[in-house]
């Protein structure tokens, strides 16, 4: 008999062998009970791989990637949102006709969870409250290593009502809670980013109910939340960005 | 250009990700930054060539450019892994989490070969063109890394076989 070679072994249990061969092949496994062994083994391990795997085939494919699209089409709307945004504000957002850049998605829905998280508690929404705003933005600046601002959006209808510390993936998170006079809470997140430094175009993400700006600007991510419509939560999340960079 | 192409293979390429990966919104990132690649590169494809193999390809390349800068595998730690074996007597749920908890310990490269191969059912060439590697090394990564998870998985018996009558 043939000793079976490694390669053939693996081409057994991975079904890649003709009719001829695997029949060889079970002869040897016949009488060599380790390589037997090995190759039921293996065999297992494939099986086991693709239960758990599997199922993710059947899972709703998330909407933000399906709306992945190729630059040209985004530039043309992106260059309509500008233009249109653009005329009476006189700004524009930076970055959005430049290629766009990796931001992950996972920002989007860290801060949408923790906005799901804080915002329905009554009695202890934040750390630190408004009264103490100073040394609230003191403290999650020294945090983040950063100098950090709480946005101020009393014009718009929301007003500070503290913030606190969390933990992200990418180290500590400054979260920033407003609120309107009819209790409707807006979070803002801001996490550090690994890598190189770099400025994005905003981005939307549906998270459930909550709608979510977020865009990086420099080593930070920011991420705008609320059960909100997608419109209005834009008109505060620009409003967030002009003041961060005045 | 026809987006619906791309856009019925992103169910596979989400699992493959997962599987990567492990957390589910780290490889939906994944995901996200190889459809965009893929979307700046479409001119490359050759239209009748294999437009799967070809997309992994790209999520390969994004995988080990985001893994050099430590991006992705950062915490998975976040949920999960305990760190003590738990084995067998809970039924099938456990070991198919020890499974997964043995997948994670291999080197990414291992790991790539092990899911292209048992996940995705390429074949040892398709996964050779996928991660760019002459099958020899295709053969050696795919045998390495499923002895050491037979090793860590002690060699034993994880599912009742079914009896076949």
């Amino acid at each position: 008999m043939k000793p079976v070679g490694e390669a053939e072994l693996h081409g057994y249990v991975d079904g890649r062998l003709a009719e001829g061969a695997r029949a060889e092949i079970e002869a040897w496994l016949a009488a060599h009970p380790e390589d037997a062994e090995r190759s039921r083994a293996y065999a297992e391990q494939n099986a086991m791989l693709r239960s758990l795997y599997h199922p993710v085939i059947d899972e709703p494919v998330p909407a933000a990637l399906l709306a992945v699209r190729p630059h040209a089409w985004r530039g043309y709307a992106a260059a309509a949102a500008i233009l249109a945004l653009g005329m009476g504000l006189g700004w524009t957002i930076r970055g959005a006709l430049i290629a766009p850049q990796f931001i992950p998605l996972s920002l989007a829905r860290q801060a949408a969870t923790a906005h799901i998280v804080y915002s329905p508690e009554v009695r202890h929404p934040v750390e630190v409250t408004a009264n103490e705003e100073e040394h609230l933005v003191r403290w999650l600046s020294k945090r983040l290593g950063t100098t950090l601002k709480a946005p101020h959006l009393a014009p718009l209808g929301y007003e500070l009502v503290g913030g606190r510390l969390l933990s992200g993936p990418q180290g500590p998170v400054a979260h920033f809670m407003y609120q309107d006079t009819r209790g409707q809470r807006l979070t803002l997140y801001v996490s550090k980013q690994r890598g190189e430094p770099r400025d994005t175009a905003f981005r939307f993400s549906q998270e459930d109910r909550v709608s979510v700006f977020y865009w990086v600007d420099g080593n930070f991510g920011y991420a705008l939340s609320g059960e909100v419509k997608r419109e209005q939560l834009l008109q505060v999340a620009e409003v967030v960005y002009k003041q961060l960079n005045p | 250009m026809d987006r619906r192409l791309i856009i019925e293979h992103i169910p596979r390429l989400r699992r493959y990700a997962r599987a990567l990966v492990g957390d589910r919104y780290i490889a939906d990132d994944l995901v996200q930054d190889t459809l965009e690649r893929a979307w700046n590169k479409f001119y490359l494809w050759r239209p009748g060539s294999d437009l799967r193999a070809w997309l992994f390809t790209i999520m390969h390349n994004v995988f080990v450019n985001q893994v050099r800068r430590r991006r992705y595998e950062v915490e998975q730690a976040m949920e999960e892994v305990p760190t003590v074996a738990v084995r067998a007597t809970q039924g099938e749920q456990l070991e198919l989490e020890d499974v997964d908890r043995v997948l994670r310990s291999l080197s990414s490269e291992q790991r790539e070969v092990v899911l292209l191969v048992a996940v995705e059912q390429l074949t040892y060439e398709e996964v050779g063109r996928a991660l760019d590697i002459p099958i020899g090394t295709v053969m050696s990564r795919l045998s390495r890394a499923r002895e050491r998870m037979r090793q860590l998985l002690g060699g034993q018996v994880v599912v009742p076989l079914k009896v076949v009558k």
